[in-house]
């Protein structure tokens, strides 16, 4: 994550948004050939979604995104077609520890208070949210520890590469309620 | 302060103790992927720059997704999977040998294990009081090399069983109604913990069917004690060694107390397009459903086959659909035939599948036309889940995808039985 503050255009999407429909299964023959797998994300939700989808645009979701299957392309496809951030009500667990994997950050937000097409800033270390069309200020649920290391450190691979091993003093008593 | 089942799983496995809302890094017992997470997880493997598979004997590859495979992609996936087992020593379980949780269930689990797939439904294995969870290919590629991973541990919901299922009512209807109560993020990042005296009488093929779809309401792991059947299960499957008994603590804490009684179970169905639209099989009366679809990690078990045969023997298969039937592994295949369930199956109308995962993600061997409604015992209805956008996807138990293959509508199965 090399940006602590990302500013961009909001692409609002509903509740329940499956990994099913940010990466259907019926494209799994091309889960070895990421750019072609791209092409396909979100096309049964947003018909046309690669064309309309610009580099920094962010994603705002409502309940429960990224629900069901634990396949890590859907964060792989979503940050491939330029997504720099996802926003929403609450993830799916799975999916939520796959984007920051993925060292896409995830925040946690009202998002009713977003619509299509506004102007977005994040300041991620704050968690906070900007609606600068709309001239709010939203707060975020924090990012639980660890988590917040490997997503400032690029994702899990990147992490473990650099540390060889998980490093947090065990346990780590988490005060947090959200996911993990 | 007594401790939940997934406290006591995680805190005999570290060396200090586990409470929820800790987090803490845990030695995994078996680590797994399938041929459609698989690829990417041994890239992103090789990509960490290890050489070595920490525990080798207990990393699994399983080659279910696509078996056989459709098309040449995923024909070269299995190769490159294969390629990996051999130079790491991994065990692969290849094409046609079944489901990677059903395999699991009957070859790996044991309580109080610790298990990660590159699978959401990896949860399956909750059945045995393991704590199994589902993850990504990143945290499954790392425990691959490290042979560990980290947890933020649960916060436990009590999900209490008392009575019996009346006639026609399965652990399907209850782990459907259940989802109905929780939602779909209801329960996201608890555990569920199974009990109640109830649990006297719950096969093990009942309790991988619930927990199966605990990850349904969100859940993290779906939790059942391991008791006497848990042991007769074991023992039946030449691993009674592995056996040990295991139980959360009376005076444990938990966030919420939910309690069922079988008795008072329906039939119930989930209407597309999310699991959580869960009805009464009434109230799908009259619905047509070109296709059914039998099998899978929920509902492809022996015990499964035997509701649809004694329903479907003798009879046939409505003319306007296609019956598709996936023994969820070999040995339930092999079992079916010898118990002539495969026979009652065929001779009412049925396609039968290579065990697998087969209709379920709409990769092959079923995927539906545009308008077309299909009933399946799986465990996921999402838009577009059966390869088809323009489809829609119920689910119900065997008996209710039996009844309604006969009728070619969705139907009650106590009408027919």
């Amino acid at each position: 994550m090399s940006d602590i503050r990302l500013k961009g255009k909001a692409i609002k999407l509903g509740d329940n948004i499956s990994t099913d429909l940010i990466i259907p299964g019926r494209f799994a023959h091309l889960r070895s050939n990421l750019p072609e797998l791209a092409k396909h994300v979100l096309e049964d939700t947003i018909p046309a979604f690669t064309s309309r989808v610009k580099p920094g645009d962010l994603l705002v979701a409502g309940k429960n995104f990224g629900l069901g299957s634990s396949r890590e392309h859907a964060p792989i496809v979503l940050k491939m077609s330029g997504v720099s951030a996802i926003l929403a009500q609450s993830t799916a667990r799975i999916f939520f520890r796959n984007a920051i994997n993925q060292g896409m950050p995830v925040l946690l937000c009202d998002t009713d208070k977003i619509s299509d097409g506004d102007e977005l800033e994040l300041d991620l270390i704050g968690g906070v949210v900007l609606n600068l069309t709309a001239g709010i200020k939203l707060s975020c649920s924090r990012i639980p520890p660890l988590m917040s290391t490997i997503l400032e450190e690029g994702g899990l691979i990147p992490y473990i590469q650099k540390h060889k091993d998980f490093v947090i003093e065990s346990p780590i008593s988490s005060t947090l309620t959200g996911e993990d | 302060m007594g401790k939940t089942l997934a406290e006591k799983i995680l805190a005999a496995k570290l060396k200090h103790d586990a409470r929820a809302g800790d987090i803490v890094i845990a030695k995994v017992d078996l680590v797994f992927v399938q041929d459609s997470s698989g690829p990417l997880t041994i890239r992103q493997f090789q990509e960490l720059g290890f050489h070595n598979i920490a525990k080798p004997r207990t990393s699994l590859i399983f080659l279910d997704h696509a078996a056989p495979s459709p098309v040449r992609q995923l024909s070269n996936d299995h190769i490159f999977l294969r390629q990996f087992a051999r130079a790491t020593g991994c065990f692969i379980s290849d094409v046609g040998d079944g489901v990677c949780h059903q395999l699991v269930a009957e070859r790996f689990a044991k309580p109080g294990d610790i298990i990660v797939g590159a699978d959401s439904h990896t949860i399956t294995a909750g059945a045995f009081a393991a704590f199994a969870t589902g993850m990504g290919s990143s945290d499954i590629a790392v425990a691959l090399a490290l042979g560990k991973t980290w947890f933020r541990v649960p916060e436990t919901f009590s999900i209490n069983l008392s009575g019996r299922f009346p006639k026609g009512v399965y652990a399907k209807d209850l782990i459907l109604y259940l989802i109905g109560q929780i939602g779909a993020d209801g329960a996201t990042y608890k555990a569920l913990e199974f009990g109640g005296e109830a649990l006297a009488h719950m096969t093990m093929p009942q309790r991988l069917t619930i927990a199966n779809m605990a990850v349904e309401t969100g859940a993290k792991v779906g939790l059942f004690p391991s008791d006497e059947m848990t042991q007769e299960f074991l023992t039946t499957q030449g691993r009674g060694d592995s056996y040990k008994p295991l139980y959360p603590d009376t005076n444990a804490a938990y966030e919420r107390a939910i309690s069922l009684n079988l008795s008072e179970l329906e039939p119930m169905v989930s209407f597309p397009h999310t699991v959580d639209n869960v009805l009464p099989t009434s109230k799908a009366r009259g619905i047509k459903i070109q296709q059914v679809f039998i099998g899978t990690c929920t509902n492809g078990r022996l015990e499964d086959l035997a509701v649809a045969s004694s329903i479907l023997q003798g009879r046939k298969k409505h003319p306007d659909t296609r019956l598709l039937i996936a023994p969820a592994s070999r040995q339930v295949f092999i079992q079916a035939m010898k118990l002539g369930y495969i026979q009652s199956l065929a001779d009412a109308g049925a396609v039968i599948l290579p065990p697998g995962c087969a209709a379920c993600l709409g990769l092959h061997q079923g995927v539906l036309g545009d308008g077309e409604a299909c009933l399946s015992t799986a465990n996921r209805n999402f838009k577009g889940r059966m390869g088809n956008p323009e489809a829609m996807v119920y689910l119900a138990s065997p008996a209710t995808a039996a009844a309604s293959a006969v009728i070619g509508e969705i139907t009650d199965p106590r009408e027919i039985m």
